[in-house]
């Protein structure tokens, strides 16, 4: 017999995932009440928009089994995409920020198809090579994108008569994309095609025989990735205001990659603690701001070495397991 | 059901199958036997699409599909294990046996993010259909665990369960009972009677003889690459030929 307890204990269980994105997003609706310092609040935004670029890599890395070593250059495609698209050509924003998405949807989808055709890690290479070239081109290219000096005056998104101009009213932007981005890559990771892809990183000849086309998997979710970050940086360029290389180099790349892998390879969960703990370390250890690099470093050797499948899945995988296990002896 | 025609394969410049023909009857268990390095499991990978045929032609139910990559194979309803365990070790054991369905559960990944009420009344009966095949092979308590943590037994069953429960028209088995004990070996045979008992055609290659004899319909011997004998169990046996090349290497190392 089931009483109602029962019954609520297996609802909870049968619906958790959508239970806790729903009590987050609660969460984060009453957060600037209880948050107003702007700084803290823009921290917070910040980390909203690193996690729409790496719950897309990490679905990338985690369930494809290859690394993007250039995820800032998409970042920077959306940025300054939006950018010239709205201050130089004086378009309105959000067709803008869909066109450049597009643009950095073929841009991958051009760069990935011959690269992910051969077995091994061929993308990586590509994706820092080209992360380099975007790089240069948007300090070369003064001209257009203002040079190592940045680019200014970018206007910012409004809805209607609402501007999101303060960081209470980009929280509520930022963080409704980064909850979007979050649902849907939960919603995918759970589908038959997401168990098809989890079975890809795991296995590819397994993976091909039970049905899924290798090839085009692992493309696809290198184009919906790099949709991702370009929205993102679509945002960060609208949230700010202003834009310089510096936020898209090689190392922003490598850091995202460092997110992905502190947050655990394939744990859409974990994009979240990741992201954020990457984005907070350098407020909590600011004097050692020069070893940053270093510190960044040594963190991610640090897990490969010994939870080579990331910090939070690595835990998680080894608690289910003992706890399985503990279960089997009593049984 | 299968046919295959003249099929070759080399790997280098060396023979690994050499103009084998076989026939695969719909309802029956054909087993493959021969001795280490006959080309076994080559052929398993040329049916199954994860090796490509070098010569000849593979015809499932009149239609060829030697030059089909292994995710169309796997659309065409032929599903296999294999010989070393490909088991997804970070996923639970239900969704192991879920992946066994991922050609029924394809959709574009517009769909799947957007999770639609279709699509989650299609989770759920694929969820239904995987549970019971997990309790056919008699998995079901262990549902919930990380695959990673089941026994070397309990892993080929979950194989098993993860290529039946998509009805395949065709199941390749790469030596299901290799390395397990007595007592696990007489529960996959049972395993393997019953599915056949409900209409499953299938292609065995084992070593074990005691279980090839006591379920197989049909024994080709392949050795070095080529097929040298095929017929029922009983008659196999007694073919001088399999004795000599198969047996006989067996006496010698025993």
């Amino acid at each position: 017999m089931m009483t109602s307890r029962d019954n609520l204990v297996y609802f909870c269980y049968l619906h958790r995932t959508g239970l806790t994105v729903l009590a987050l997003s609660l969460l984060l609706l009453l957060w600037p009440m209880v948050e107003s310092n702007p700084y803290n609040l823009g921290l917070s935004n910040l980390i909203a928009i690193y996690v729409i670029v790496v719950l897309g890599l990490n679905l990338f890395i985690g369930y494809t089994g290859q690394i993007s070593l250039g995820h800032a250059a998409f970042f920077a495609i959306g940025a300054y995409g939006s950018a010239i698209g709205t201050t130089t050509l004086g378009w309105s924003a959000w067709p803008v920020m869909l066109l450049v998405a597009l643009a950095a949807a073929f841009i991958a989808f051009t760069i990935g198809l011959p690269a992910l055709k051969l077995s091994g890690h061929y993308l990586a290479m590509a994706t820092l090579g080209f992360n380099i070239v975007i790089y240069t081109l948007l300090v070369q290219w003064d001209t257009i994108t203002g040079g190592p000096s940045g680019f200014a005056g970018i206007p910012y998104l409004s809805v209607g008569g609402l501007v999101f101009d303060t960081e209470i009213r980009i929280h509520y932007l930022v963080w409704s994309f980064a909850m979007i981005s979050l649902l849907s890559s939960l919603n995918l990771v759970r589908s038959g095609t997401g168990r098809g892809l989890a079975a890809l990183a795991q296995d590819e000849t397994a993976a091909a025989a039970l049905g899924v086309n290798i090839r085009s998997a692992k493309v696809k979710v290198f184009v919906m990735s790099a949709v991702l970050a370009s929205l993102a940086g679509s945002l960060f360029a609208h949230c700010y205001a202003f834009v310089s290389p510096d936020s898209f180099n090689i190392f922003v790349s490598v850091d995202f990659v460092i997110m992905v892998v502190v947050g655990g390879m394939g744990s859409i969960w974990g994009t979240l603690l990741g992201t954020a703990f990457i984005t907070l370390l350098p407020e909590w250890i600011e004097a050692l701001d020069a070893y940053k690099d270093i510190i960044h470093g040594l963190i991610l050797v640090l897990i490969l070495l010994f939870l080579p499948q990331g910090l939070v899945t690595g835990i998680t995988d080894a608690v289910r397991t003992r706890i399985a296990l503990g279960r089997g002896k009593h049984a | 059901m299968l046919e295959l025609l003249k099929v070759s394969k080399w790997f280098g410049g060396l023979p690994a199958l050499q103009d084998v023909s076989l026939r695969i009857e719909p309802g029956r268990i054909t087993a493959l036997i021969g001795p280490n390095g006959a080309g076994k499991s080559t052929l398993i990978n040329c049916i199954s699409g994860v090796d490509r045929a070098g010569e000849g032609r593979i015809l499932l139910d009149g239609h060829a599909i030697e030059k089909l990559p292994a995710h169309k194979i796997a659309a065409q309803g032929v599903a296999r294990t294999f010989q070393n365990l490909k088991v997804f070790a970070r996923l639970s054991v239900l969704d192991n046996v879920l992946t066994g369905l991922t050609v029924a559960a394809e959709s574009s990944f517009i769909i799947s993010m957007l999770r639609l009420p279709a699509l989650r009344h299609q989770e759920r009966q694929l969820r239904l259909k995987a549970l019971e095949a997990l309790d056919r092979f008699e998995l079901a308590p262990k549902a919930g665990w990380p695959a990673s943590a089941l026994s070397y037994g309990d892993k080929k069953r979950m194989e098993m369960a993860r290529a039946f429960v998509s009805e395949p028209r065709l199941v390749l088995l790469d030596e299901p009972v290799a390395g397990l004990n007595s007592e696990e070996t007489a529960k996959i045979a049972r395993h393997i009677r019953q599915q056949r008992r409900a209409g499953h055609t299938m292609l065995l290659v084992e070593h074990d003889m005691e279980l090839v004899m006591e379920v197989a319909d049909q024994v080709v011997v392949l050795d070095s690459g080529r097929c040298i004998a095929s017929g029922p169990p009983a008659q196999v046996r007694n073919n001088p030929l399999v004795l000599e090349a198969y047996l006989g290497r067996m006496e010698a190392t025993a």
